[in-house]
């Protein structure tokens, strides 16, 4: 993985940029290895770096300082929220600040008759939840990370979990941010109303990786929890025929709270680690939550249940409890720590498909899997064709290591040629950066490029991330003017 | 003056660059029925793209459609609901409120309208429904975003951002829409006689509760609604889904609002019937003469602007959607009066001027005047897509 040559100059002014950026933050700068070490990586610990400097600011006043000052010196940033991300967006830069936003850590507002909740961006996703639990709300996105992840970074990632099928990614349930450009000024965007005006700059800001701007407020809508809920754990003899009855209950028209498959490995993993009661003997396993009122749950868990036998389905429980419905959930979340113990390391993948292909990539992928030797457990959000194949690995064999990478490489190739696209939700990063030309052409990615110009004309904000290559901007915007003559007669007109 | 109607994607590139080479700018056109939503544009040609249409493909089990731009929305919502699906965002059809006929719209209309319905409060907006775009840009060059599938955050949204920006951004030429099942039963509650700070407690508390509501509005007496009592205030709570649950949660809804008000409720048809006015603002389009305004405010602020617009300018009309959040007003006459609408915001959110004389529009900011930092960084963005102002220029902000 190359990441952009360190600019000596920057390096070598590093005294310099020290000094004011204690001016800017005061108390809030991390110079020295010890304290940096932690922050070298992120959750694709594959990939380390000890940044520049560490700067913890402990307002927005103090993030736009920061921003000014490494605007000024032509130094480059990266945000950091908790570090759980999966593709590599927090990878330091060795001549870069990493601009780490878990200090910004308050609840500033509930307002529960306006369904909204204000917060700054390193306050944990769980921790919103909690803070509405007591009046029966939740904040919806519900990522597996969600006791450690920021909202921030959710924000950056425009992240999922596995509620999303029903409830909406980080995009649907955001109401408004307030962030700072790499200039240093404090823009706001949306707010409790729905919808901001003029361009849907909070739509492109919202999974931009933190190459557009630094996030240090976020608006989002809380939902009331729905009255009951209740999981059925459905296993099958195969895995097409698990992939079968997904498409099968979309197309019926019902839409469950969540619906996530795991194969024989994963679920074997997942039962060895928490006990979740899965069956040890099916191929593939779907839990399916449906929730509601009572009334409608029994009513859909029985037609669920009917899709599923005329598939084939072997196994069918429906939890009794609300201890069982957890018990279900906890397999599944517990999924890739429980990988984790089976194997010295592992990668997880993100791709999405279309569901119909489903069953014909699970096969593919398990030839990939045999032509590069290498083991692969999965664990699908299957309601929206999101993928999460572990790939299974010793990292201190470096020719394991070497396939680990080619594997997920091809499988997220093969994702992209069946109709898919490289990354549901855990972002492109450095991760998947260099197959950003399988999926987009050059120019789809130059037009992404010139929005980045619009926000970063200098690039100072996390480069090297999301782009295959670096362009300038100047570059970007010249124009090459063909034509200039009105394209007559070819084009009907009138 | 020319218009080009292009009828294939490279025949529009072809014209796109004409256009930039000559730096002649453009009015994009589907079917012209919202050309009396934001600014006049100023241009000297017309860019048809009512020619690019049809409906590439359609996978009810995969809750996905691919349309080209030019497709009348009419004919996509019959495709849809013959497999009993809808866009559940709730398009409205808002062509009458401009003066044309009802069904006029096109797809690429819509969605560069950014306008959504009622179900807004629960589904979403129109861009949380476009996963996809294809779009030649005022560079003259075709680019692609997003992607066919409902879970994806490769690269930046661009779709999102082309979704509401009026064609300022770029000529669409294909769209990648989400689609749902549409709801088995749909039903709504009626509050009668609930007026002020009640009405908004009503519906911020049926919000607060499982209830689920797909949809809820508040009405002032006033105005003649098809299916409610006369010369009365009422709230209106949607419920949608199986019998089953629209029953339970009626119950419920019942039991959480006993002794606020009368209630009634409204069945399949009469329902409908109610909610497409509202999300037409069919009153606004029968009253030809107003100005209207839509402002987008925390929802339990909406009352007290629609009062301080009523207060000041009395004559004038207005009913709140979105369970407050959303403000329809229809002032006396065709004086667009931005400064006291705008005036009545609560300091947060937007006001839009949806419809006024030409002559109006073109004086008045018809969208919202941003904060200076957030207006130059929007003009950055549209000079990244077109560098020499052929797309739309001023339909969004003069001079922009
Ligand atoms: C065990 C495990 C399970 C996971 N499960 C899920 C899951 O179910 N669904 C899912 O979507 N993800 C999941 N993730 C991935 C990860 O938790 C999410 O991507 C999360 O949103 C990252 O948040 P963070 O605060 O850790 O961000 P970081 O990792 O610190 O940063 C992520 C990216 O966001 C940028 N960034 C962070 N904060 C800001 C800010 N304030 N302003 C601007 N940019 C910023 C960074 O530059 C970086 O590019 C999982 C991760 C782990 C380790």
């Amino acid at each position: 993985m190359r990441m952009p040559v360190p600019d000596e100059r920057i390096i070598r002014e590093r005294g310099t940029l020290i000094a004011r950026l204690q001016a800017a933050v005061p108390g809030g700068v991390v110079v020295d290895e010890t304290s940096m070490r932690p922050f070298e990586t992120d959750a694709l610990t594959a990939y380390r770096q000890m940044p520049l400097v560490v700067v913890l600011p402990a307002s927005t006043d103090e993030v736009a300082a920061a921003l000014r000052v490494c605007r000024a010196m032509g130094v480059k940033v990266v945000p950091r929220g908790a570090g759980t991300g999966l593709s590599g967006g927090a990878l330091p830069l060795a001549d870069g600040v990493l601009l780490v936003l878990s200090r910004l850590n308050r609840i500033l507002e509930i307002d529960y008759d306006n369904r909204a909740v204000r917060v700054q961006p390193g306050v944990t996703n769980l921790a919103i939840s909690q803070a509405v639990a007591g009046r029966g709300f939740y904040y919806a996105p519900d990522p597996s990370s969600q006791i450690a992840c920021s909202i921030g970074g959710n924000v950056a990632e425009n992240s999922g979990g596995v509620h999303c099928l029903k409830y909406g990614v980080t995009a649907n349930n955001l109401l408004g941010v307030e962030f700072v450009t790499i200039d240093g000024e404090v823009i706001r965007l949306g707010g409790k109303h729905l919808d901001p005006e003029g361009y849907d700059l909070l739509g492109v800001l919202t999974g931009s990786e933190g190459l557009l701007g630094v996030v240090t407020e976020v608006t989002v809508r809380i939902l009331q929890k729905p009255e009951t809920a209740r999981a059925v754990l459905l296993g099958f003899p195969s895995v097409e025929a698990g992939g079968a009855t997904v498409a099968a209950v979309i197309a019926a028209g019902i839409i469950p709270g969540g619906m996530e498959m795991m194969d024989n490995a994963a679920l074997n993993a997942a039962e060895d680690f928490v006990q979740a009661g899965y069956p040890r003997d099916v191929a593939s396993l779907l839990i399916v939550e449906l929730d509601g009122p009572a009334a409608e749950v029994d009513h859909l868990i029985t037609r669920v249940e009917a899709i599923a036998r005329g598939h084939g389905a072997s196994y069918c429980r429906v939890s009794a409890s609300e201890e069982e419905r957890l018990a279900f959930w906890a397999g599944r979340k517990a999924a890739f720590p429980a990988v984790g113990r089976i194997s010295p390391d592992y990668v997880c993948m993100d791709g999405t498909i279309p569901r119909r292909t489903l069953p014909a990539v699970l096969t593919r992928m398990e030839a990939l899997g045999r032509e590069y030797r290498l083991r692969v457990a999965n664990v699908f959000h299957a309601g929206d064709g999101n993928l999460h194949p572990l790939i299974l690995f010793d990292a201190n064999d470096a020719d394991e290591f070497d396939r680990a990478e080619k594997l997920g490489a091809a499988i997220l190739r093969l994702c992209v040629e069946v109709g898919g696209v490289l990354t549901g939700e855990h972002g492109v990063g450095i991760e998947k950066r260099d197959l950003m030309t399988d999926q987009f052409g050059a120019e789809d990615l130059a037009q992404q490029m010139r929005l980045k110009c619009a926000f970063d004309p200098d690039g100072l904000l996390n480069p090297g991330k999301v782009f295959p290559t670096l362009h300038r901007c100047a570059e970007l915007g010249r124009m090459v003017v063909q034509g200039g003559r009105l394209p007559f007669p070819d084009i009907p007109r009138f | 003056m020319t218009t080009l109607a292009p009828e294939t994607e490279s025949q529009l590139i072809e014209a796109m660059r004409w256009a930039v080479a000559a730096e002649q700018p453009l009015e994009l056109l589907g079917r012209g029925s919202k050309r009396g939503f934001g600014r006049p544009v100023q241009a000297a040609h017309t860019l048809d793209l009512s020619r690019l249409s049809g409906i590439v493909s359609y996978e009810p089990e995969e809750l996905l459609l691919v349309v080209k731009p030019g497709t009348m929305l009419a004919d996509l919502s019959a495709a849809l609901a013959e497999r009993r699906q809808m866009l559940a965002f709730d398009p409205p059809d808002l062509s009458p409120l401009w003066g044309g006929a009802a069904g006029a719209g096109t797809v690429g209309g819509l969605v560069s309208a950014g306008l959504s319905g009622p179900r807004r409060l629960k589904a979403g907006a129109v861009r949380d429904h476009v996963l996809g775009i294809s779009a030649v840009s005022g560079r003259g060059d075709l680019f692609r975003a997003g992607g066919k599938v409902v879970k994806n955050v490769t690269g930046y949204d661009l779709p999102k951002l082309l979704t509401g920006a009026l064609g300022t951004l770029g000529a669409l030429t294909e769209i990648v829409l989400k689609v749902l099942p549409a709801p088995e039963v749909t039903r709504t509650l009626v509050l009668a006689g609930i007026d002020g700070a009640a009405a908004h407690q009503a519906m911020a508390d049926a919000l607060g509760s499982p209830a689920e509501l797909a949809a809820a509005a508040w009405v002032p007496a006033g105005l003649p609604w098809p299916g409610l009592p006369p010369r009365t205030p009422c709230v209106l709570l949607r419920l949608e889904g199986v019998a089953v649950s629209v029953e339970a949660r009626l119950g419920h809804l019942g039991r959480l609002l006993e002794g606020r008000a009368a209630t009634a409720v409204l069945e399949a048809e009469d329902s409908a019937r109610l909610w497409a006015e509202l999300r037409d603002a069919a009153p606004l389009a029968r009253q030809p003469e107003r100005a209207v305004w839509k402002l987008s405010v925390p929802p339990m602020q909406g009352m007290a602007v629609l009062d301080r617009i009523r207060t000041a300018l009395p004559g004038s009309i207005g009913w709140l959607d979105w369970a407050g959040g959303l403000v329809w007003v229809g002032l006396p006459d065709g004086d667009a009066r931005a400064g006291l609408v705008r005036g009545a915001l609560p300091g947060e959110g937007h006001a839009t001027l949806m419809r006024a004389p030409d002559g109006v529009r073109a004086t008045t900011p018809v969208f919202q005047p941003q904060p200076e930092p957030l207006a130059r960084l929007t003009a950055r963005v549209k000079a990244q897509f077109d560098p020499k102002g052929v797309l739309n220029p001023g339909r969004m902000a003069a001079g922009g």
